[in-house]
């Protein structure tokens, strides 16, 4: 079957799997079955089928299970979002379509992605600025102590979620070049294999910039995510476990020191460490966060059967339910298994993603493919991680379920990414077996 | 860069499975944990959306309910006491806001009808709205009635009647009571009331036992073949012991006597010297097997039930720790006791030597008036054999024919029982007063066919075993031994 046969098989189960589940929401909130939740499902199916007409016509070749994978994340967003308040469901589906048409965007203007490569610099530049943004007075938002958000007029976006794609770009481009010098420069100082001190400047200046979010926009979270791409990035470029472990420690050293500097970051150490100590204000969200786990048990309570609310009043139970904590709310109506069912997608959209740095033939496709991924993977680890209080609790979106249009339009601008260099790895790999097929039919 | 892109996989797909792992831990190994937090509210809001079961006495009588209130999405059940002090100790109370105790807690999985995962996912499927089963408790609404108001006359203090046979539980009685019902609005009055009616003492107060505690002596002294009931010991007025001495009340000797006229007179330089023959291993050996020392297997929440035993501040004293066991035979030393403990100990002496675990419970019942699951009378613990039982009942048969609790005679009916009178002179509880005591009764009747025990204790009171503890014990007996049977 080509590849293209199997995206469209790979939708139909999809399609099932989301109308069941508004059918099943909507079962529940009215007692009674309706042909909306066919409608929402046909809606869905079909812009599903839009997109994966254009990648027949555009990248033929492209991995056929992540755009299915994707879509499956979203329809579970979807069910999610609309069994907590049925208009956010249409804003977010409407948002999908907005980061679709970014997605065929990208498809199209970046057929060449090598193009990327050249302007690294100023991409890397794109994205510091995209950083800061929320700290520029007049467009700046802070939500929760951290500054995420930018507000321009109607239009209000996180710009991290877009800068992680720019910073990841950089890297590829950086690393690319500058791997060779990094391994062989490499010298061992007291058993210690340490970078050639005047490669090491750009890398610090990453180091710098991590840091520099935890103070200026105060978010561990993002700091964290970006600082782990730049980590994996640097190892899989240069392949020293030792450069790895000191970028660990530089990180984890200037952690330490603005988490006891900086208040917000400070609270947030303090309240993973312990929550208990102030429950009912800044350890709520993440007591509330794993008491609606606790109450999932193996099953979960079903669709719709979750407190969201205090009955009868607007007081949250679960703080932030659409967004930060929305996995606790999976855990809680569906269960070990359903969050289960969860990580394994993010763990094969993962698993997809590498396999596209394996089959790349050129150094920035490779480390651009495997930085796309790993930072993906990574948001979905630190947000996961961080309800379940594996890690601090920051505010990061799970990746195309949470609501939010930010973090959908750029997770599907980073699929479109992967699915460009996928579509030119797996062309040449196929067109370099045909090749060698000929030359045997020729002896 | 392959094997470290490999390797890079590797290392998230161990990051996901750490996530795996204490999404686990959270939702499946520790969920129960997690739920019994008092800061966590969110399983008692999901109860307050199902209609909990009632609680209801012996005879049917409703002692609490729960009554809708708001519609749709607001919908909520609020918690009724119909009776209510009466039954504050022991069912306890159910809110939102204050959370659950006694009763209510530890039935809590019942009345809310709580089932296995897997069956509440059949549930699901079916599309049954969960709902909560009764609790039909043993308690008797008459005598329930009787002991609360007589102790209210007393003083404060507690009663516990139970079966002995089957360990049903017939009167919890604590006094002050409290009304459930005041719960809601009044709890940090009723939480920092220095008369502390929140506090069960049926199952917490923590009393010294006086001579009660010679029944739990005389048991070992028989049991483990010390003495007979023919052997005499000499009791003069006073001996020494620990270098300290030890005196009968108004330092009365008594010469050489058996264990029916020490029993009868409550003759403390007796028991002394019992205890010191028996030893100390041998009375703890009783003692456990009385359950002295573990909590008591009631139904009531294991926080809310407390220890009987030997205590140095607030740690139980062992076995190898010195301990001075000729005050222990008669109820002094560090002894401390709850009444349940004291009513554990009648019971075992009328059931033939067996201890029946107490339950409130009687049975559950469903929505459709199935009966769903049904106490069945367990044995707690073999203490004695049925002849030590036998021959410890004739002596207490004295104590209430011809010795010091009279009071508790019932007319046509023989009573076997133990009164004690431990002074408690300068309690801070009692108001620092010098001639303070905690009295006490335990016992049970009719001594040849026992249908009932009962331990009954009045704290802080200048009167005697036989004056306050008694008559509760008579009234209470009485009223339960006048009912047809149940």
């Amino acid at each position: 079957m080509s590849a293209r046969n199997r995206e469209l098989t790979a939708l139909v189960p999809v399609a099932l799997l989301l109308t069941a589940g508004f059918a099943a929401v909507f079962a529940q909130e009215n007692s009674r079955l309706d042909n909306i939740s066919l409608v929402y499902g046909g809606y869905f199916l079909a812009i599903c089928l839009a997109t994966h007409i254009y990648l027949r016509l555009r990248l033929p070749n492209a991995d056929p299970y992540l755009f299915p994978l994707v879509a499956l994340l979203t329809a579970f967003g979807l069910v999610m979002v609309y069994r907590i308040d049925a208009d956010l469901a249409r804003d977010q589906a409407n948002l999908f379509v907005l980061g679709l048409v970014f997605f065929a965007l990208t498809i199209h203007f970046l057929r060449d992605y090598s193009i990327l490569e050249r302007y690294r610099y100023t991409i890397a530049a794109a994205g510091l600025l995209l950083l800061l943004a929320p700290r520029l007075p007049g467009i700046g938002q802070q939500v929760n102590g951290a500054y995420l958000g930018v507000k321009i007029g109607p239009i209000a976006f996180q710009p991290a979620e877009l800068s992680k794609i720019c910073i990841v770009i950089f890297l590829a481009g950086y690393l690319r070049d500058h791997r060779e010098v990094l391994i062989v420069g490499a010298r061992r100082v007291l058993g210690v294999t340490l970078p050639p001190l005047k490669h090491l400047g750009p890398l610090l200046v990453v180091w710098g910039a991590s840091m520099l979010m935890l103070v200026f926009i105060r978010d561990l979270g993002s700091s964290l995510m970006f600082f782990a791409a730049f980590l994996a990035l640097l190892y899989v470029a240069t392949g020293r476990l030792s450069f790895v472990v000191i970028g660990m420690a530089l990180f984890l050293l200037g952690a330490w020191f603005f988490s006891s500097t900086v208040p917000h970051v400070h609270e947030r150490v303090d309240i993973w460490l312990d929550p208990y100590s102030d429950p009912a204000r800044s350890g709520y969200q993440i007591l509330q966060s794993i008491f609606a786990q606790a109450d999932g048990g193996l099953f979960g309570k079903g669709f719709g059967q979750a407190l969201i609310t205090i009955p009868g009043t607007t007081t949250p139970l679960l703080p932030a339910a659409k967004t930060d904590t929305i996995y606790s709310l999976i855990v809680n109506e569906l269960g070990l298994f359903g969050a289960c069912a969860v990580i394994m997608i993010y763990l094969l959209i993962a698993a997809r993603g590498f396999k596209i740095a394996l089959i790349a033939d050129d150094g920035f496709s490779k480390l651009l493919a495997t930085g796309l991924t790993a930072v993906f993977a990574i948001q979905a680890f630190v947000i996961i991680g961080g309800v379940t209080r594996v890690i601090p609790l920051t505010g990061v979106t799970l990746p195309f379920i949470s609501y939010g249009g930010s973090s959908v339009v750029a997770n599907l601008v980073l699929l479109a990414l992967l699915l460009l260099i996928s579509d030119r790895a797996r062309r040449e790999a196929s067109s370099g077996s045909q090749l060698s097929g000929a030359a045997l039919e020729g002896t | 860069m392959n094997a470290q892109i490999v390797k890079l996989f590797g290392l998230i797909a161990l990051l996901f499975l750490v996530l795996v792992g204490f999404t686990s831990y959270w939702a499946v190994f520790d969920a129960e944990a997690l739920k019994d937090k008092t800061v966590n509210r969110r399983p008692l809001l999901e109860q307050q959306q199902i209609r909990r079961g009632r609680i209801l006495a012996a005879d049917g009588t409703v002692i609490a309910r729960s009554v809708s209130k708001g519609g749709g999405n607001a919908l909520r059940y609020v918690r009724r006491y119909p009776e209510g002090s009466l039954y504050g100790h022991p069912i306890g109370y159910s809110f939102v806001r204050y959370g659950d105790s006694e009763f209510e807690k530890f039935h809590n999985d019942e009345l809310v009808g709580d089932s296995s995962e897997f069956s509440s996912i059949l549930d699901e499927l079916r599309g049954h709205r969960q709902e909560g089963d009764d609790v039909v408790t043993s308690i008797d609404p008459e005598a329930q009635r009787v002991a609360l108001s007589d102790l209210e006359a007393a003083g404060f203090g507690a009663v516990v009647a139970m079966e002995p046979a089957t360990g049903r539980v017939r009167v919890l009685a604590s006094n002050p009571p409290f009304d459930p019902n005041r719960v809601p609005e009044h709890f940090s009055e009723l939480n920092v009331d220095p008369n502390s009616p929140l506090f069960d003492r049926a199952t917490q107060g923590q009393y010294p036992p006086g001579s009660t505690f010679k029944v739990v002596t005389a048991a070992a002294g028989l049991d483990s073949g010390a003495i007979t009931p023919d052997t005499t010991i000499d009791a003069p007025g006073t001996i020494s012991a620990q270098g300290r001495p030890l005196q009968n009340d108004f330092n009365q000797s008594f010469g050489p006597i058996a264990l029916d006229a020490a029993l009868t007179f409550s003759v403390n330089t007796w028991f002394a010297q019992l205890g010191v023959k028996v030893g100390i291993d041998t009375m703890f050996e009783y003692m456990d097997r009385f359950g002295f020392g573990s909590v008591p297997p009631i139904d009531l929440p294991a926080s809310q039930v407390y220890k009987s035993g030997i205590f140095e501040g607030k740690t139980l004293v062992g076995r190898g720790d010195p301990v001075d066991i000729a005050r222990v035979a008669f109820g002094q030393e560090r002894l401390a006791v709850t009444p349940l403990q004291m009513a554990e100990v009648a019971a075992t002496v009328a059931n033939g030597g067996r201890l029946m675990r107490p339950q409130i419970w009687r049975r559950v019942v469903d929505r459709d008036g199935r009966v769903t699951k049904r106490m069945d009378p367990s044995l707690y613990s073999q203490v004695v054999d049925e002849q030590t039982a036998a021959e410890l009942t004739t002596a207490m048969e004295g104590v209430v024919s011809a010795g010091t609790g009279t009071n508790a005679a019932i007319p046509g009916i023989t009573v076997a029982g133990k009164t004690g009178t431990a002074e408690t002179p300068f309690n801070d509880t009692c108001g620092g007063g010098s001639d303070q005591n905690q009295a006490w009764f335990i016992g049970f009747a009719p001594a040849d066919e026992p249908k009932i025990a009962i331990a009954a204790t009045v704290e802080c009171t200048t009167a005697f075993g036989n004056d306050v503890a008694a008559p509760i014990f008579r009234d209470v007996a009485e009223t339960i031994l006048n009912e047809p049977e149940s």
